[in-house]
C-alpha cells in the first residue's frame, strides 16, 4: 500500500476546514476573539467574586467526599485526643475527621471558608463600584437586580454551609435562625417546624441544609452567574469617558490574547491569595468550640462577617413587643423587625433603585459611559449613607468584643449603635454631598485657570500670587468632559515622572526642575515654559 | 515591526463595509489580514505597538528572564507542596510539634506557586505582548422599528391562530385541567415537608413535665447534671450557679433543647428580694410565683426568650444574667425580667423543691413558654 504524503504545514488549515464544514464555528469564534473590552482596575472587582466562586466549587466538591450530613449521635474516636469519647453528631465527627484524619483536609476546609468570605466581600465591593459609577443605568438594570440577588443567594449559601459542621458556634447560629423564622406572624411556627421537621433542632436539618448547600443553592448561583456574564457579554462592558470614547463605542483591547492572559493571571492571583490566607490564618477552628449543645455558648460569638450586620441590627433593636389582644392574644416579637423586615426592605430598595433614579431624573436614555461619583452628588451621598448604615450595623454585631477590648460599657456600645444608626447616615450623606460639590468645583477651577504650579511670584506692587499652568493653549476655559482633570504638573509632563524601582532606582532620575529663584539661562528645551497672565 | 496607527480619529467615522482583502496575496502582511478580519466584527485596531520594536533589547531580555524565572519558581513551590504533602508529619499530636506546621506550609507553598504563576502570566501579557487600542461599535437599542413590527405581527398571529379568543371553551378547559397539575407538582413538596408545630403541645412543654407512672401516680423530674447525676442543694455554694437538665432519658441532649436550666444559689439577702418579687410577679406576666424557689435556690430557663441562645453569663454582683448573643440582660432577683437589650419577655422560672431523698426536683413544668417568642403564644 502506498503511503500518502502528509503536508504537516497544511494540517491546521485542513483540520480547521473539516471542523468548520461540520460545526460552522468560525464566525462566532472570530467575533469572540475580536470582542473589545475596556480596561480599568475597577472592572476586575466582579472577577474576584467569579474566581473565588470557582475555588469554592472545587474545594467544596472535595469536602463532600468526606462529610457525613447526619445528626445521628456517635462517639468520637478520631485523632484529636481532647474530644475522644465525646458524644456528638456524625456531622461534627466527620468535620473533625476532615480536619485531622484526612491528609490535607484542613487546608481544603480553610480554603473553602476563606473563599466564601472573599466571595461575599467581592460581591459587595463590586456592587459599590457599579452603584457609585452609575453602571446600573439603562440598559443594565436586569444585571443589577441579578447582582443584588446574588448577594442574598450567596448569603444563604454561606449560612447553610456554616451550619453544616454542627459545632457549638454554628449550632447557636442555627438556633437564632429558627428563632427568626418563629417570629414571623401567622406562619412562624408552621414554617419552623416544617423546616426542622418538628421542634428545634430535630434530626434532619443538617441533611436538608446539606442538599441545599451542595445542590440547590449552587445550581441557582451557577444559573444566576451565567446569565450575569452572558448579559455583560451581550450588552458590552461600560467604559469611562475619555479621548475617543463615546456612548456608542467600546475602546479597549480585544479579548485575545492580552485581555484573556490578564484574566488568567488574575484568577491565579485570587487563588493564590486564598491559599495563603487558608494556610497562614486559621479560620473556624471547630474543634475548639466542641459539639453543639443547646445549653452551651461562649462570649464573643460572632458569625461570618457578611451576617454581622443582621446580628448588629438584632442587638440594637429595642425590646418592642407588639401584643394583639384578640382571643388568647397574639405576639409579634421584637426580633421580627431587624431580621425579617429589614432584609426585606433592603432587597426591595436595592433592586428598585435603578428604576427610582431613572424616574426621578426622567431618564430613559441608554448609558454606556460611566459617571465619576463626584458628578452625581445625590447618588454618591445616598450610597455613602447606605454604607454608613451597613457599617454601624456590622460594628454593632461585634459590640461586645469592642466593649471588652476597649473597656467600654456594653450598654453604652448598644446605645451608641442605636443613636449612631439614626444620626450617622444622614450626617455622612451631607458630608459626602459637600465633598462631591467641592471636588466638582475644583475640577472647574483647574479647567478655567490651570494647574497650581507651586511657584509663588511677587508682583511689582508687592502682591504675591501662585503661577498657574493653563490647560488650554489659548487661555480659554475648557469644558468638563466627565473624566479626570490633571491637577499636578507631572501629569502634564512638566516634571519628570516618578523614578521607577522598588528597592533601588532602576533608571536615572529625571533632571530636577529648576527653582524660579535662580532663573536658568535658558529653559530646558523639551519643556514648555510656565507662565500665566493672572 | 513598527508602530501601526491608522488615520482613524476614533470617533467612529469608519466605512461600514469592510474592504475586501485577498488572504492569499503575499504582499499584504498577516497583521493587515488580522485587521481586516477585525473590521468584519466592527472592530478597528487603531493602535498596535510592540513593546520592543527593535528586538533583542536589554530590557526585553531582562523581562524574558524574569518571566522564565517566575515559571521556574512555580515549579519549585509546586514541587515543595507535593513533597511536604507526602513527607511532613500530619497526624494530630499533643503539644507543639512539627504537625502544627503542616497546614500552614501547604497553604504557603500552594499560595506562592499560584501567585508566581499569576505574576508570570501577567508580566508576560503586560510587558511582552504588544499594547493595543481597539475600537468596537456598540449596537445598542435592539432591532430597528421594522424588525420589531415583524416579530410583533408574527407573535400576534400565533396567538390568533391558537384561537382561544374564538373558542373560549378551549382556554377555560385548559386552565381547569392544568391547575390540578400545578397542585400535583407542589403537593408532595408542601405536603411532605409540612409538620404541625402544635402536635403533642410541643411548643409549650419541656422535659421537666412530671412523668405519668403506669400506676396512675406522677413522678417529679429531678434536676441533674449533664452526666445524669442528681443534685443536692449543698452541691451549689452561695452565689454559685449550675446548668441543670431534666433527669429523664436523653434529658441533657439536644432532644430536649428547651430544657437546659440555670440553678442559682442566691445569697440570703438577694434571695429575700427575689422571693418578695416572686410573689408580686412582673411585667406582662403578673401571675404569682410564690413557692417557686426552694430556700435560697432559684431556677430559670437558660434558653433566652429573644433568640434561643443560652443566657448563661451570670454576673454575681448585680444579679444579672447576660445572653452573649445579643446582650439581653435579665434581673435574677426580679423574676428574671429583661432590663436591657432586645429581649422583651422574662425568663421562665422553674418551680423547684427537694424530694424524699434530698435531691432537687421540678415541682411542675415551666408555667410560661420557654424559648424564643412566636405569634400564637398566649
Amino acid at each position: 500500500m502506498k503511503r500518502r504524503k502528509i503536508d504537516v504545514r497544511a494540517l491546521p488549515a485542513k483540520a480547521g476546514n473539516e471542523v468548520e464544514d461540520r460545526l460552522g464555528v468560525a464566525t462566532p469564534l472570530r467575533s469572540i476573539i475580536n470582542k473589545v473590552f475596556p480596561d480599568h482596575w475597577s472592572f476586575l472587582l466582579g472577577e474576584i467574586a467569579l474566581f473565588s466562586f470557582i475555588v469554592l466549587l472545587l474545594t467544596g466538591t472535595f469536602l463532600t467526599l468526606f462529610f457525613e450530613p447526619s445528626l445521628k449521635e456517635v462517639t468520637y474516636d478520631g485523632s484529636y485526643a481532647p474530644l475522644r469519647g465525646v458524644h456528638m453528631s456524625a456531622a461534627y465527627a466527620s468535620s473533625l475527621d476532615l480536619s485531622f484524619d484526612v491528609r490535607g483536609g484542613l487546608i481544603m476546609r480553610q480554603m473553602h471558608h476563606w473563599s466564601a468570605l472573599v466571595f461575599m466581600a467581592a460581591i459587595i465591593v463590586h456592587m459599590l463600584r457599579i452603584f457609585f459609577t452609575g453602571a446600573f443605568r439603562k440598559p443594565r438594570e436586569v444585571n443589577w437586580i441579578i447582582g443584588s440577588l446574588l448577594f442574598w443567594v450567596g448569603f444563604l449559601a454561606g449560612f447553610t454551609g456554616y451550619s453544616l459542621p454542627d459545632d457549638a458556634l454554628s449550632g447557636t447560629g442555627l438556633r437564632i435562625a429558627s428563632a427568626i423564622m418563629l417570629s414571623i406572624p401567622l406562619i412562624g411556627t408552621w414554617l419552623t417546624s416544617s423546616i426542622f421537621n418538628g421542634e428545634f433542632p430535630g434530626d434532619i436539618i443538617i441533611s436538608r441544609f446539606f442538599i441545599a448547600h451542595v445542590l440547590l443553592i449552587p445550581a441557582l448561583l451557577v444559573a444566576l452567574i451565567s446569565v450575569h456574564l452572558a448579559l455583560v457579554f451581550k450588552q458590552k462592558h461600560t467604559q469611562w469617558p475619555g479621548p475617543g470614547r463615546t456612548n456608542t463605542n467600546v475602546v479597549g483591547e480585544r479579548f485575545f490574547p492580552r485581555y484573556t492572559i490578564k484574566q488568567a493571571g488574575f484568577f491565579m492571583a485570587v487563588a493564590g491569595v486564598i491559599a495563603l490566607l487558608a494556610g497562614a490564618m486559621q479560620i473556624n477552628p471547630i474543634w475548639l468550640f466542641g459539639p453543639y449543645e443547646a445549653g452551651v455558648v461562649s462570649a464573643a460569638s460572632q458569625p461570618d462577617w457578611y451576617v454581622m450586620f443582621l446580628d448588629g441590627s438584632t442587638r440594637l433593636m429595642p425590646a418592642w413587643q407588639i401584643n394583639i389582644g384578640i382571643g388568647n392574644g397574639y405576639v409579634i416579637p421584637p426580633i421580627f423587625w431587624p431580621t425579617v423586615v429589614l432584609p426585606g426592605i433592603l432587597v426591595g430598595l436595592s433592586t428598585m433603585y435603578p428604576f427610582v433614579e431613572a424616574r426621578l431624573n426622567k431618564d430613559n436614555k441608554i448609558h454606556n459611559l460611566l459617571q465619576r461619583p463626584r458628578d452625581v452628588p445625590q447618588r454618591t451621598a445616598v450610597g455613602v449613607m447606605a454604607v454608613t448604615f451597613f457599617l454601624v450595623l456590622t460594628l454593632s454585631g461585634g459590640n461586645d468584643v469592642i466593649a471588652d477590648k476597649f473597656n467600654i460599657s456594653l450598654n453604652a456600645m448598644t446605645w451608641a449603635g442605636r443613636i449612631g444608626l439614626l444620626i450617622l447616615p444622614p450626617l455622612f450623606y451631607w458630608v459626602a454631598y459637600r465633598i462631591c460639590l467641592g471636588l466638582q468645583q475644583h475640577d472647574r477651577e483647574v479647567l478655567a485657570h490651570g494647574v497650581e504650579t507651586g511657584i509663588i511670584r511677587r508682583a511689582p506692587d508687592g502682591r504675591f500670587y501662585e503661577v498657574h499652568q493653563p490647560l488650554s493653549t489659548d487661555h480659554k476655559e475648557l469644558e468638563y468632559a466627565g473624566w479626570v482633570v490633571p491637577k499636578k504638573m507631572n501629569r502634564l509632563g512638566a516634571l519628570g515622572p516618578a523614578v521607577k524601582g522598588f528597592f533601588k532606582p532602576i533608571e536615572r532620575p529625571a533632571e530636577a526642575p529648576v527653582s524660579p529663584g535662580h532663573p536658568p539661562v535658558e529653559a530646558p528645551p523639551e519643556r514648555r515654559e510656565i507662565e500665566s497672565k493672572h | 515591526m513598527t508602530v501601526q496607527t491608522t488615520g482613524d480619529n476614533g470617533n467612529g467615522h469608519r466605512s461600514p463595509v469592510p474592504e475586501e482583502i485577498d488572504y492569499d496575496d503575499p504582499r499584504t502582511t498577516r497583521f493587515e489580514k488580522v485587521k481586516a478580519a477585525a473590521r468584519q466584527d466592527g472592530v478597528e485596531i487603531v493602535h498596535y505597538e510592540p513593546q520592543f520594536p527593535a528586538g533583542g533589547s536589554k530590557t526585553e531580555k531582562r523581562m524574558t528572564r524574569t518571566v522564565s524565572l517566575m515559571f521556574l519558581l512555580v515549579g519549585l513551590f509546586g514541587t515543595a507542596f507535593v513533597v511536604l504533602y507526602i513527607v511532613w508529619p500530619w497526624r494530630w499530636e499533643q503539644g507543639d510539634t512539627l504537625m502544627r506546621w503542616y497546614t500552614p506550609l501547604l497553604g504557603i507553598t500552594l499560595g506562592l506557586a499560584f501567585l508566581f504563576l499569576a505574576f508570570a502570566i501577567l508580566t508576560w501579557g503586560k510587558k511582552l505582548l504588544p499594547r493595543e487600542v481597539s475600537i468596537q461599535d456598540r449596537h445598542d437599542g435592539g432591532a430597528p422599528e421594522g424588525d420589531r413590527r415583524a416579530v410583533g405581527q408574527t407573535l400576534a398571529y400565533m396567538v390568533e391562530e391558537l384561537g382561544v379568543k374564538r373558542r373560549p371553551l378551549l382556554g377555560l378547559a385548559a386552565a381547569a385541567g392544568l391547575a390540578p397539575v400545578a397542585v400535583v407538582v407542589g403537593a408532595p413538596i408542601v405536603g411532605g415537608l409540612i409538620k404541625n408545630p402544635h402536635a403533642d403541645n410541643q411548643m409549650f412543654t419541656t422535659g421537666w413535665a412530671p412523668i405519668a407512672e403506669p400506676d396512675g401516680s406522677t413522678r417529679l423530674v429531678r434536676l441533674t447534671r449533664d452526666d445524669g447525676t442528681p443534685i443536692r442543694p449543698a452541691d451549689v455554694s452561695a452565689g454559685g450557679q449550675m446548668t441543670v437538665f431534666p433527669g429523664i432519658p436523653e434529658g441533657a441532649t439536644n432532644v430536649h433543647a428547651d430544657s437546659p436550666t440555670l440553678l442559682i444559689h442566691l445569697r440570703p439577702e438577694d434571695a429575700a428580694v427575689a422571693r418578695a418579687n416572686n410573689v408580686k410577679g412582673t411585667g406582662h406576666d403578673k401571675f404569682s410565683r410564690a413557692d417557686f424557689m426552694y430556700g435560697d435556690y432559684i431556677a430559670y430557663s437558660k434558653i433566652c426568650t429573644h433568640a434561643g441562645c443560652p443566657a448563661s453569663l451570670y454576673e454575681q454582683q448585680t444579679n444579672r444574667l447576660l445572653c452573649p448573643c445579643h446582650q439581653s440582660q435579665f434581673l435574677i432577683t426580679d423574676n428574671a425580667k429583661p432590663v436591657f437589650g432586645p429581649a422583651s419577655r422574662s425568663l421562665p422560672q422553674l418551680p423547684i423543691d427537694v424530694d424524699d431523698e434530698g435531691y432537687l426536683v421540678a415541682k411542675s413544668d415551666y408555667q410560661a413558654t420557654v424559648g424564643p417568642d412566636f405569634w400564637e403564644r398566649p
